[in-house]
């Protein structure tokens, strides 16, 4: 099966002050139709960045995508023009963000943002849109939908928001949706909401998911897939029962280590000890050395490279190199 | 929102007897008034003028007598010009208001999309470029930029009249009247634009820039709306709102005219009104003009927050 979208060597680097950052360091993946692919890792691992470069949203003048291609629909999203990349956005490929109180603009009624999109890629009529926003507000399982189309985003609540949000991303049937973080700033009840009406408009439409997270029971609800991120770099990926059943890299090892598991009393929560390193200061090596349990000469000094170790996973991690052990 | 308005209208109320007590006070305790002005009159002449004009009377008496006949929508007789203050004021400010609202129109015209494309294209040359223009006109005093402008185009280029409301001996009626006003306009506008443009463009250049940072233009960008819509619908709209307190203060800067910009074009406005009666002392005209000023800045706050109202639907009054 062909692969919806195709990420090849991304590279997204920030130009600050006192250097450069690379948010996101050779970063490939591919997403295949109706996949659900989630990259888990903590923040600022540059899980965001990546969704953004796809996007096309990364805020210059300081953040640049200096690499890479996006291969999506016989196209690189990184060298068509920003008219046809803005046809695609929205469209084709969507996206929800963390914070849905912030997301929508204060000042427009719910119902004509939901409206938006709808006119502009699918050339409908004021009224036609006025009609298919209320059956989106109802998809994502709000009642009263009319009364909801009329008011502004400060007077529903953060996960009717979140559900408005969806509603938006899936109103032109994307074929991509990329969730960054949608559960985040909710609380519990909700976020089992939202991921169900997630689940609900991809089986609807088929349409692939990327779903950026670093909620590991999350991930083992929704993922197909899951790539592990760790300072900029992909560290492991791989079927989703496989890699929470065997996690190859210990970055993986100690995140699965660190959930809490219903039933099982111990003394303390387990975490992996340490600092995310300043992306200021990473030098050639394994970005996880200092912070791993078993850290070699080798990992202070190269880097390793994403490798098969199973026949569905790939990790980064000299444990897994032939020419690490002769060493 | 009645029993807001309501509230409103007699706080309202109150602040405009506060001022009214300010006014007058100020007004009257300044020693000298428009007897003494005179040089020329002998002491009992002055004493004569006072009891007419009932300037011997004790002070809070003639403030009660000026409060009643205010309220009664008489706002005193003109010492200078011997005749009622609210038609001196009706022949007046008129022309001011016509000169302001042309000029406050191409000013905020102007400066918000000065404002919009220096934010969205920040650092950029332009933005420089236009920046640097705008602290220059700024910073040039308004006679200088007057004059300068008088001299380029009606004595050197001899393409726009050089001052006055119409020309001298003229007698155009209808269309013709009109065109030759809008001729004596240009240059009193456009100096008023040039020295109004620059701190407007400055404050709506840093609430576009605010808001051009917020998520919700992200999520506009990410439904796939073109940057025209991106930048005039969804953050546009929200960095005008903290302006919408500007807009109150406008209103009495419609009618207040301008003293400088009238003296240098010779515009026969509300303005040069004024000035004329400082310099005679001719106290009930002032009073009565600061007065309707007051008046006007009370109604333009109300304004202000009943327009907040109508375009943030997060206020509640």
């Amino acid at each position: 099966m062909n692969p919806l979208i195709e990420i090849n060597h991304l590279s997204t680097h920030f130009h600050t002050g006192s250097g450069t950052v690379k948010a996101v360091d050779d970063v490939s993946f591919r997403i295949h139709p109706g996949e659900t692919v989630c990259i888990v890792g903590e923040s600022g691992c540059g899980k965001s960045i990546t969704a953004m470069s796809i996007m096309g949203l990364v805020e210059g003048p300081h953040g640049k995508v200096v690499n890479g291609s996006i291969q999506f629909d016989g196209k690189d999203l990184l060298r068509i023009s920003k008219e046809e990349l803005r046809r695609i956005r929205g469209n084709d490929i969507s996206i929800i963000f963390q914070e849905p109180m912030s997301s929508l603009n204060p000042v427009i009624t719910i119902g004509k943002q939901i409206m938006e999109p709808l006119m502009i890629h699918q050339r409908l009529s004021k009224k036609q849109a006025y009609a298919r926003a209320l059956e989106l507000i109802e998809l994502v399982g709000i009642p009263r939908a009319e009364q909801i189309a009329e008011s502004y985003p400060h007077q529903l609540s953060g996960g009717m928001l979140q559900r408005i949000m969806i509603a938006i991303a899936i109103s032109c049937e994307p074929k991509l949706l990329i969730a960054d973080e949608p559960t985040t700033a909710l609380d519990v009840t909700i976020q089992a909401q939202v991921l169900e009406t997630l689940r609900q408009s991809k089986e609807q439409s088929n349409m692939s998911i990327m779903l950026i997270t670093h909620d590991l029971g999350v991930v083992a609800e929704m993922a197909d897939y899951v790539i592990v991120m760790y300072a900029g770099k992909i560290v492991e990926e791989g079927e989703v029962t496989e890699l929470f059943e065997r996690p190859k890299h210990p970055y993986t090892q100690g995140l699965l280590r660190s959930k809490p598991i219903i039933g099982q009393r111990t003394e303390e929560l387990f975490s992996i000890p340490g600092q995310v390193p300043n992306p200021l200061e990473l030098t050639e090596s394994c970005y996880f050395h200092d912070r791993c349990d078993s850290c070699m000469d080798i990992c202070r000094t190269r880097q390793p490279e994403l490798k098969q170790v199973s026949a569905s996973q790939r990790a980064a991690c000299w444990l897994y190199e032939e020419e690490a052990q002769h060493e | 929102m009645r029993t807001y308005l309501l509230r409103r209208c007699l706080y309202m109320l109150l602040i405009l007897l506060g001022a009214s007590l300010l006014i007058f006070f100020l007004f009257s305790l300044t020693p000298g008034d428009y007897v003494d002005n005179n040089l020329s009159l002998s002491e009992e002449r002055k004493a004569e003028l006072r009891e007419i004009y009932g300037l011997n009377k004790p002070v809070f008496e003639r403030y009660v007598n000026w409060m009643g006949n205010l309220l009664q929508g008489d706002l005193g007789y003109s010492l200078a010009q011997q005749r009622p203050v609210a038609q001196l004021i009706q022949d007046y400010i008129w022309n001011s208001f016509l000169l302001a609202v042309v000029a406050t129109f191409f000013t905020w015209f102007i400066a918000v999309i000065i404002g919009v494309i220096t934010a969205y294209k920040q650092y950029s040359l332009f933005d420089t470029l236009v920046m640097i223009g705008i602290f220059a006109a700024m910073s040039i005093p308004s006679f200088f930029i007057g004059l300068f402008l008088i001299k380029v185009f009606a004595v050197d280029l001899k393409i726009l009249p050089p001052g006055g409301m119409i020309t001298t001996g003229s007698r155009a009626e209808g269309w013709d009247y009109i065109v030759e006003v809008m001729n004596h306009m240009v240059l009193p506008v456009a100096v008023m634009v040039l020295l109004g443009v620059g701190s407007l463009a400055r404050y709506l250049r840093s609430n576009v820039l605010e808001v051009i940072k917020q998520d919700y233009v992200r999520t506009a960008r990410a439904k796939g709306l073109k940057e025209r819509t991106v930048l005039y619908r969804h953050a546009l709209k929200n960095a005008m709102l903290p302006a919408i307190t500007l807009v109150g203060f406008e209103l009495p800067g419609l009618f207040s005219g301008s003293i400088i910009i009238e003296k240098i074009f010779n515009w026969p406005g509300i303005g040069q009104l004024y000035l004329q009666s400082f310099t005679v002392r001719d106290y009930p005209l002032l009073m009565g003009f600061t007065m309707l000023l007051a008046v006007l800045t009370v109604i333009g706050t109300l304004l202000s927050d009943i327009l907040y109202h109508a375009s943030d639907p997060r206020v509640k009054l």
